[in-house]
């Protein structure tokens, strides 16, 4: 088959490769038919990840028809139309069982902090993910699930993580009606969290990034009120000054890793790797937010130790909460919200690229060319 | 202000914004989303039919964080460890828990000498790596490169250089070796 292949830090390719095979009797092959570039696979792209292997493939996001199933496999069939959590999770350990399905502990022998995830290093399990024809799906019983037949494709690849993800992290601010959202980051995650944000009752969200057509996304689509941190001298001053001298009553670090903003920060994470990341956006979200607010992490960081400000998070008496999206958890809820019109996830798609050209998709998605906001692969079986 | 007890009065009042932006406050229970609360004890849930799952066959010793008690029952086998870089991954993940440091500073190593292992290794196959090809550069050209970069305040512009040089220095250091080691080896003979 043909699948994307990683090569080295800023390399990737498209080559043959075994097909994918059944290893354990609850797998199901998934022949894909949309994948997306996810912009944490940029941190394995720009070779932040530890133990990210070359000849691996990755692909968090996508959707597909089950090709084949293991012995025991009962909830899907050959011939099913079925969307897959970025998630891999057994469904019944500790975690999984108390709904925690982002934090299984069956499923990534490499690590205990971290679950399993499709596509995204031996870190995070040593799994092949879905830019390629086929891929691997454990415990087909327990992560895919059909796609609804209303639903459009290109709304379902962003289901199986940005919109869960970018919707959890609203939640995950705790947002009350009527409260101030700060959401750093017009990416993709940012994008869902702002919008988010509005359908829990927040009565102002703004949206912070350099980039301004993304912030131009962000104010038709996500209705966000936004500003150019690149414009002011100091964000967190001009946040302050915007509400008043208090601050946001929550803040949402839709960024990560590879914060820009300030250079030292930047260049120490992203490029000498002397970083788990870059805290830029969180270190902001830190001062920006009223005292006794809440900051919410979806941003994706490594597992090193980052500069962060928690002197000041703990003068401030803040939560702060965070974790990998368990996405199926969210599916529900999300699906009613697209189908009343709430959420259109496939707005914010601005590339479709053959997989052949996936080396074209990470660099535009990468060096941010071209207005790319967020990129599909479609693979050739598809 | 914070100065004062109340909450700075909103520009508009949950009737307006409910009237202007679609779905406005259809999670407004904050008790009633689909996270909350956090922890949902339901092992029924999810599908699965077993209390512990099936174990996978391991067909080659996998490393594992030596913070689990024992090999996970399902595991990715997206790439096995190989040549110097697969020492260095299985010594890490010997002798360092994840909360050491060098487990990571190792284990980031072995990701350096992998792909320069595996470049160097491409040479000898019917398909050597190609920086061009694979860093996806042909794109500066066909979407806009030059005119994405410049337009509006981007603040990654003070680093955009450093890119290329990361990329390009392994392979002008190996070239320049490459060339140093033949000129010796020629200039040796000659003599």
């Amino acid at each position: 088959m043909r699948a994307m292949v990683y090569r080295g830090p800023y390399r990737v390719r498209v080559q043959e490769k075994d097909r994918p095979v059944v290893e354990h009797p609850n797998d199901a092959i998934v022949r894909v038919t949309r994948a997306a570039v996810c912009g944490s696979d940029l941190h394995l792209y720009h070779g932040m990840m530890p133990d990210t292997r070359v000849g691996m493939t990755f692909g968090h996001e996508f959707v597909g028809v089950v090709d084949e199933v293991g012995p025991s496999v009962r909830n899907v069939k050959p011939g099913d139309r079925v969307m897959v959590p970025f998630n891999v999770y057994c469904g019944t350990c500790f975690f999984c069982a108390r709904g925690l399905y982002s934090n299984c502990h069956n499923v990534n022998p490499n690590a205990t902090a971290v679950g399993g995830i499709y596509g995204y290093s031996h870190t995070c399990g040593g799994y092949d993910g879905g830019q390629a024809e086929y891929v691997r799906v454990p415990f087909a019983d327990v992560g895919p699930s059909p796609i609804p037949e209303w639903m459009d494709e290109d709304d379902a690849v962003l289901l199986t993580d940005a919109l869960a993800t970018g919707y959890f992290g609203a939640q995950l601010g705790d947002i009350a009606e009527g409260d101030v959202v700060v959401v750093f980051g017009a990416g993709p995650v940012g994008l869902f969290a702002a919008k988010s944000a509005w359908l829990m009752g927040a009565g102002r969200v703004i949206v912070i990034d350099h980039l301004d057509y993304r912030l131009a996304k962000a104010a038709s689509f996500a209705h966000a009120e936004t500003y150019n941190f690149a414009e002011y001298d100091d964000i967190v001053v001009h946040l302050k000054k915007i509400t008043d001298h208090l601050g946001a009553d929550v803040a949402i670090d839709a960024v990560g890793a590879e914060a820009d903003g300030n250079l030292l920060q930047h260049v120490t994470a992203a490029k000498l790797k002397l970083q788990g990341g870059s805290p830029v956006a969180l270190n902001w979200a830190i001062d920006s937010v009223r005292k006794g607010g809440t900051i919410s992490v979806m941003g994706a960081y490594g597992p090193m130790f980052s500069a962060v400000k928690f002197g000041d998070a703990m003068n401030k008496g803040l939560t702060l909460r965070m974790n990998q999206c368990p996405v199926k958890r969210q599916w529900p809820r999300l699906f009613e919200h697209i189908r009343n019109g709430y959420l259109k996830p496939s707005d914010i798609v601005t590339h479709r690229i053959p997989l052949e050209h996936v080396a074209e998709a990470y660099h535009i998605f990468s060096a941010k060319l071209d207005g790319c906001i967020k990129p599909l692969i479609v693979p050739n079986a598809a | 202000m914070p100065y004062t007890p109340d909450k700075p009065k909103l520009a508009e009042s949950s009737d307006e914004l409910r009237a202007r932006i679609p779905g406005w406050g259809a999670d407004l229970d904050p008790a009633d989303r689909p996270s909350v609360p956090k922890e949902q004890f339901d092992p029924n849930l999810s599908g699965a039919h077993w209390e512990f799952p099936e174990r996978q066959p391991e067909k080659w010793p996998r490393e594992r964080s030596i913070e689990h008690r024992f090999l996970t029952p399902v595991f990715g086998t997206s790439c096995p460890p190989k040549g110097l870089s697969g020492v260095i991954r299985r010594y890490s993940y010997r002798r360092f828990s994840e909360g050491r440091a060098a487990h990571w500073l190792l284990l980031l190593a072995a990701d350096r000498v992998d792909a320069v292992e595996s470049t160097l290794g491409s040479f000898v196959t019917r398909r050597p790596d190609n920086p061009l090809t694979e860093t996806g550069v042909r794109s500066e050209l066909t979407r806009h490169g030059l005119s994405s970069r410049l337009r509006g305040n981007r603040v990654d512009r003070v680093h955009h250089l450093i890119d290329p040089v990361l990329v390009a220095a392994p392979w002008v250091l190996a070239g320049g070796a490459a060339y140093l080691l033949l000129r010796r080896a020629l200039g040796g003979r000659h003599r």
